[in-house]
C-alpha cells in the first residue's frame, strides 16, 4: 500500500514537468511579451527589461532557471504587478479559492448523496422523480448560467444576498450553490444508480430473509456498499471544482486565483501564468491520487500493488 | 447440429428473427421514452443548426436601427427591444440585432462544436487507443503514460491558454475562431476515447470468438473489421454522444468569458455574457440563450444515456 501511494505521488512529478514544458512553450510560441502596451516601448528600454528579467536568453535556459526556482518554492517576480512577487499574489487568492472549493464540495456531497439514496429507496415514486429532475437540471445548467440565475432571483429580485464580492458569510452562499450545482447532480445520479445496483445483490436478499430490520438493511448493508463506487467520481468532481471555481469567481467577482489567470495570459505575465497552471495541475493530480487511495482504503476487495 | 427440429402438426411456429446488435439496440431504445425525446431533440437541433440561418427572420448581425429609433420615439427608452416588439419575436439586443436570428446562428455554432469536436476526438483517440491495445507491451506503456499526462492537465485552463495564445493569429481567426475552439477542446478530451478503445481491444482480443476466428485462419484484417469493431463500437458511440454536452458546455464557457467565437458572431455563451449587462431590465436576453444551452445539453445527455442502456449487452434479456 505504501509503495503504491509513493509510486502514485512520484508519478505527479513527470506530469507536472510535462505540464510546465507544454505551458512554457505555448506561452513563448506567440508574438507579444509582457512589455507590450498601447504605446510601444523604445527598443532600447525593452532590451534592457528583457535582459534584466532574462528574457533574452535561449528558451531552455529560461526554462531551466524557472524550474530550479520553482523547485525551491520561488515563483519569481510578476511581470505585470511589478511591486509584488508571484508568491504574494498566489497567496492572496489561494485561500479564497480553496475555501470556495471546500464549501462547494461539502455541499455537493451532503446534498447529492442523500438525494441519490432517497431516490433509490423511493424508486419510481416521487422521491425518484424529484432527484431525477434535480439532476437533469443540474447537469444541463452550466455553472455560470446557474450563478447568473441565482443573482437575478436572490440578489436583484429578492435582495437577500449581495451580487458579488467576498466579504463575509452572506457573500459565500450564492457562489457555493452555483459551483455545487453540477457536482450535486452528478453525485446524486451516481449514488442512485449504485444503490439500485446494490438492492439486487444476494447479500441484501439474505439480510432481508434472515429477518434483519429493513432500516438496518438499508443503513448497514445497502448504503455502506453503495457508497464505495461513488468515491470514484469524487476525483473528477474535485477536478471540476478546481477549474470550475475560476468561472464562478468571475461571475461573482470573487478575489480568488481565477481572477488573475485570464489577465496573466493576455498580458503574457509568464511567471504568474506558470505558477497558476502548475498549482491547478498539481491540485488535480494530487486529488486524483487521494481519491484512488481512499477508494482502496474503503473497499477491502481492492488491493493495489 | 445435424438434427432438424420439425414443428408438431398444429403447433404455431413463432419464427425468431435473428436479432443483430443494432436491431436489438434499436428495439430497446424505442422503449425508452426519455431517449426518444433526446433523439427527437437532437434531430431538431441538427435541423436548426443546418437550416436555421435560412429560417431566421434577419441576418444575425443586421442591426434594425429603425426599430430601435421607433421604440425610443414611442417612449420605450433606448435599449434592447422586448420580445414581440416591432416584428422581433424574441426582441433584440441593444444594437437592434434580432435575438431569434442570433440564437439560430448560435445553434449552428453549437451543432458544429458538437460534431466536429467529437470527430477530432475520434481521429486522435481511436488510433492511439487501438495501437496501444493491439500492440500491447512497451508501446502501450508509453502511450498510456502519455494519456495520463493529458488527463492530469486541467483541461479548461489548457483550452483557455490555447485560445488566448492563438487568438490573434490566422489559425485563431479561421471560421470566426471556431477552428481553434474545435482543436483546443479536441486536444484535451480524446483521452477517454483512447482509454476506452484500448480497454475494448484488450478484452476482445482474449475472447473465445476471436480465438476461434484465429484458429480457423481468419486474417487479422477481417478479425478487426468483422469481430473487434462491431463488438467494440457500442461503448465508443456512447462515450462520443455523452462527450458532446461537455464540448458544447466548454464552448459556451469560453464564449462567456469572451475568448470563444469572435464577434459579430455570437454563440449562446457570448449572448449570455452580453445580455447580463441588461439583466435588470431585460432578463430575456439571458434567459433565452440559457434555455437553448440547457436544452442542447439535455438532448445529448438523454440520448447518450438511452444509447448506453440500449447498447450495454449486460442488460440483454433482463427486460
Amino acid at each position: 500500500m505504501i509503495r503504491y501511494v509513493t509510486r502514485r505521488l512520484l508519478w505527479i512529478i513527470p506530469v507536472l514537468f510535462a505540464v510546465s514544458v507544454i505551458t512554457f512553450l505555448l506561452m513563448h510560441a506567440v508574438p507579444g511579451g509582457p512589455w507590450a502596451r498601447e504605446k510601444a516601448l523604445p527598443d532600447a528600454v525593452e532590451a534592457r527589461l528583457n535582459a534584466q528579467y532574462g528574457l533574452d536568453q535561449p528558451l531552455y535556459e529560461q526554462y531551466g532557471r524557472w524550474a530550479i526556482a520553482f523547485a525551491t518554492g520561488d515563483l519569481g517576480p510578476s511581470y505585470r504587478y511589478q511591486d509584488r512577487t508571484v508568491n504574494d499574489i498566489v497567496a492572496d487568492g489561494f485561500w479564497v479559492t480553496v475555501q470556495l472549493g471546500i464549501m462547494a464540495f461539502a455541499l455537493a456531497v451532503l446534498v447529492g448523496i442523500p438525494l441519490g439514496i432517497l431516490a433509490a429507496l423511493g424508486h419510481n415514486r416521487w422521491p425518484d422523480y424529484l432527484t431525477t429532475s434535480i439532476s437533469i437540471l443540474g447537469v444541463t445548467t452550466p455553472s455560470f448560467v446557474l450563478g447568473i440565475l441565482l443573482i437575478v432571483f436572490f440578489s436583484v429580485q429578492l435582495g437577500w444576498f449581495p451580487t458579488g464580492g467576498w466579504e463575509g458569510p452572506e457573500y459565500w452562499v450564492l457562489p457555493t450553490i452555483a459551483l455545487a450545482g453540477f457536482p450535486i447532480a452528478v453525485i446524486a445520479r451516481y449514488t442512485r444508480a449504485s444503490m439500485l445496483e446494490v438492492t439486487r445483490k444476494d447479500y441484501i436478499r439474505t439480510a432481508h430473509s434472515k429477518g434483519v430490520k429493513n432500516q438496518s438493511v438499508v443503513s448497514r448493508h445497502m448504503i455502506r456498499n453503495a457508497l464505495i463506487p461513488v468515491v470514484t467520481i469524487l476525483g473528477p468532481t474535485l477536478a471540476f471544482l478546481v477549474t470550475g471555481s475560476f468561472i464562478i469567481e468571475r461571475v461573482f467577482n470573487i478575489p480568488g486565483m481565477g481572477q488573475f489567470y485570464l489577465n496573466a495570459i493576455s498580458t503574457r505575465d509568464y511567471s504568474l501564468l506558470m505558477a497558476m497552471t502548475m498549482l491547478y495541475a498539481f491540485a488535480v493530480a494530487f486529488l486524483n491520487v487521494v481519491v484512488d487511495v481512499l477508494y482502496a482504503y474503503i473497499d477491502p476487495r481492492i488491493r493495489y500493488s | 447440429m445435424a438434427t432438424v427440429t420439425r414443428p408438431l402438426p398444429g403447433q404455431v411456429v413463432r419464427e425468431r428473427r435473428s436479432a443483430g446488435l443494432w436491431s436489438d439496440a434499436w428495439g430497446r431504445l424505442r422503449k425508452n421514452r426519455l431517449a426518444l425525446l433526446g433523439l427527437f431533440m437532437v434531430l431538431t437541433l441538427l435541423f436548426l443548426g443546418i437550416f436555421g440561418p435560412f429560417l431566421a427572420p434577419y441576418p444575425y448581425a443586421q442591426q434594425d436601427l429603425k426599430a430601435i429609433q421607433q421604440a425610443a420615439a414611442d417612449g420605450y427608452g433606448i435599449g434592447p427591444l422586448n420580445p414581440g416588439q416591432y416584428g422581433h419575436v424574441l426582441g433584440t439586443d441593444q444594437l437592434g440585432r434580432d435575438l431569434l436570428s442570433r440564437l439560430l446562428d448560435g445553434a449552428r455554432i453549437s451543432v458544429s462544436v458538437a460534431l466536429v469536436v467529437q470527430l477530432v476526438i475520434l481521429l486522435i483517440g481511436v488510433p492511439i487507443g487501438a495501437i496501444a491495445g493491439w500492440f500491447s507491451g512497451r508501446l502501450d506503456n508509453v502511450l498510456m503514460r502519455f494519456t495520463d499526462i493529458i488527463y492530469a492537465f486541467p483541461d479548461l485552463l489548457f483550452i483557455i491558454i490555447l485560445s488566448v495564445v492563438f487568438r490573434e493569429t490566422a489559425f485563431g481567426r479561421t471560421f470566426d475562431g471556431l477552428l481553434m475552439i474545435f482543436v483546443a477542446i479536441g486536444l484535451t478530451s480524446w483521452v477517454t476515447v483512447a482509454r476506452l478503445v484500448r480497454g475494448q481491444l484488450l478484452s476482445l482480443k482474449e475472447t473465445e470468438f476471436v480465438e476461434a476466428a484465429r484458429a480457423i485462419g481468419v486474417q487479422d484484417r477481417k478479425i478487426i473489421t468483422k469481430h473487434l469493431l462491431p463488438n467494440g463500437v457500442g461503448p465508443i458511440i456512447v462515450a462520443v454522444t455523452l462527450g458532446i454536452p461537455g464540448a458544447i458546455l466548454a464552448e459556451a464557457t469560453l464564449s462567456y468569458i469572451g475568448i470563444g467565437v469572435q464577434p459579430p458572431r455570437a454563440s449562446w455563451g457570448s449572448l449570455i455574457a452580453e445580455g447580463y449587462k441588461w439583466i435588470r431590465a431585460e432578463p430575456h436576453l439571458v434567459l433565452f440563450p440559457a434555455i437553448c444551452i440547457a436544452t442542447a445539453l439535455a438532448s445529448f445527455t438523454f440520448l447518450g444515456d438511452g444509447l448506453r442502456d440500449a447498447l450495454d449487452p449486460k442488460l440483454k434479456g433482463k427486460q
